[in-house]
């Protein structure tokens, strides 16, 4: 575990709803350096709470405890909204699923991109645009004076994912969530679009937190995997041979492979699951 | 089962017109599952949609159980052939009780109420009885994609047609429905075509694969391919390549 000077501390973090009796995220902890950081899980498991809680955008209604959960040696929880505001977007990123829902379908891409550029880099109208450009072509947009100028409904969802991490890498962010970035793609852009997001935050010494259903892809980019289930972390790994727990094989059993060819495909034993517990 | 020849079709008028699956022929033994693997926007649904009627501006041949259909379908055609969609969130009326979803089909093709059914439909996906009475968002994404089946189902049809029916679900939930599927298909001795854009659900799945570029087929994998990795064309190696991360 990269101890040296950790991006992000998390000590026993929890999350509750309204008055709900269970708790959506329960006791969890890990650290997080300048690496990639897996969190897998089914949906309902509690992985998107977790990096909407670190981002603090979860509604009111939820209420985030954790005894220690600290930013580049900072308290995040005690900030206010409006230093928070000033993190977000500049410091801490989150790119969401699906890039449809999280551009603006009013602006043209271009120009949302050189507005992240004038709100956290603190430049004019022209260099901004500059910026934009010139981000846009890191991350592999052919022909960007064209691009710049379309509307989010007139390009492709791998493109737009591709904006989307423009937008949220421009201002070298020291850490990344990243929700569910490909499960809205194509089989044959997501691998494109996950090493384009590898290799810019590699780039800037950041941390990444990669926040996925699909346990192979999430192996295949990450030094560490945290295995969610229930709201509580079952299993971290470093490699997926070396998971004990029956719900991480139970989850990588179920995913189909065509060069083991089974007649039917392993289903969770959610009871062995319930017996297993979680495991330090 | 299902014979396709020349199937050609175009969207859009003069300089708009755009032609999205060009002149493409195959065809489905009874009991066979064959998977069309491709892009988004590849032609692959709308391959499928015409076999099911939804399109009716296809050119070219199409025949269901030996007999051509036209593309207005009769309701004898209709019932040849069903179909199950992507998103079972937006695939079930909102508003409507499961009963009611699963006895449109059969109200719609004038085949008497059949509320006598649903126990039974419901039975044979795998979800106790009792869900008639519920609504659609008091289901998961699972037990709702099963009432899609179930729904598709109640036509007895031959054939079903599933538009990438595990891609909006979880791992572990998409091994459960896929699970589903084979045991109907024994069962019930169905003919599926199955369109994905993951190869590893179209192996695990299909006796035989098409591979769609632009509106047109590429290439043709086996099972044998499939567990060997064996491709005869550049753009099926790159869909391999990309699914194995």
């Amino acid at each position: 575990m990269p101890a040296l000077d950790p991006i992000l501390q998390v000590r026993n973090l929890s999350v509750r709803f309204g008055r709900a009796s269970v708790n959506a995220v329960n006791g969890v902890s890990f650290d997080l350096g300048a690496e990639r950081l897996g969190v897998v899980g089914e949906s309902g498991s509690g992985k998107s709470t977790v990096g909407r809680a670190l981002m603090r955008l979860l509604p009111p209604v939820a209420t985030v405890r954790a005894d220690q959960l600290d930013f580049e040696g900072a308290p995040l929880l005690t900030r206010s909204e409006r230093v928070m505001r000033g993190l977000r977007g500049n410091q801490l990123a989150l790119i969401m699923q699906d890039p449809r829902y999280s551009l603006n379908p009013v602006l043209p891409v271009g120009k949302q991109v050189a507005e992240a550029a004038t709100l956290h880099l603190k430049v004019g109208k022209k260099a901004a645009y500059a910026r934009a450009a010139e981000m846009l072509s890191r991350v592999r947009i052919a022909d960007v004076e064209r691009t710049m100028a379309l509307y989010p409904h007139q390009i492709s969802g791998g493109m737009g994912q591709r904006v989307m991490i423009a937008m949220m890498l421009l201002a070298k962010p020291r850490l990344v969530i990243a929700d569910e970035p490909t499960s809205a793609l194509d089989v044959s852009v997501r691998g494109d679009v996950l090493r384009l997001l590898d290799e810019m935050v590699r780039e800037n010494n950041s941390g990444l937190m990669l926040i996925s259903h699909d346990i192979r892809m999430v192996a295949a980019f990450c030094e560490r995997i945290l295995v969610m289930y229930k709201g509580e972390v079952v299993e971290t790994l470093t490699k997926l041979e070396d998971a004990q727990h029956p719900y991480t094989r139970g989850l990588i059993a179920a995913m189909p492979d065509p060069r083991k060819p089974v007649r039917r495909l392993q289903v969770l034993d959610r009871k062995a699951i319930d017996a297993a517990g979680v495991q330090p | 089962m299902i014979e396709v020849s020349d199937l050609a079709v175009a969207f859009g008028q003069g300089d708009a017109r755009r032609q999205v699956v060009k002149s493409v022929s195959f065809a489905v033994a009874k009991g066979e599952t064959l998977g069309i693997v491709g892009e988004s926007g590849c032609g692959k649904s709308t391959v499928l949609r015409s076999l099911a009627g939804l399109d009716r501006h296809w050119e070219g041949s199409i025949s269901l159980a030996g007999k051509p259909v036209s593309k207005d379908r009769s309701r004898e055609q209709l019932l040849l052939a069903q179909m199950v969609f992507q998103d079972p969130f937006s695939s079930i009326h909102p508003r409507h009780r499961i009963e009611r979803v699963l006895v449109e089909p059969i109200q719609a093709m004038k085949r008497g109420g059949g509320w006598d059914k649903v126990g039974s439909a419901l039975e044979q996906v795998g979800l106790p009885s009792s869900f008639a009475e519920r609504f659609p968002h008091e289901l998961s994404g699972g037990q709702r994609q099963r009432v899609a089946i179930a729904r598709a189902l109640m036509l007895e049809p031959d054939i079903l047609l599933l538009d990438e029916p595990t891609s909006a679900l979880d791992v572990s939930v998409q091994a459960e429905v896929l699970n589903l599927l084979s045991d109907l298909k024994e069962t019930k001795q169905l003919t599926y075509v199955l369109v994905s854009h993951d190869l590893a659900v179209i192996a695990h799945m299909c006796d035989r694969v098409l591979v769609m570029k632009d509106g047109t087929f590429v290439d043709q994998l086996d099972k044998q391919d499939l567990q060997t990795g064996a491709t005869h064309h550049a753009y099926s190696k790159q869909l391999f390549e990309a699914s194995y991360l």
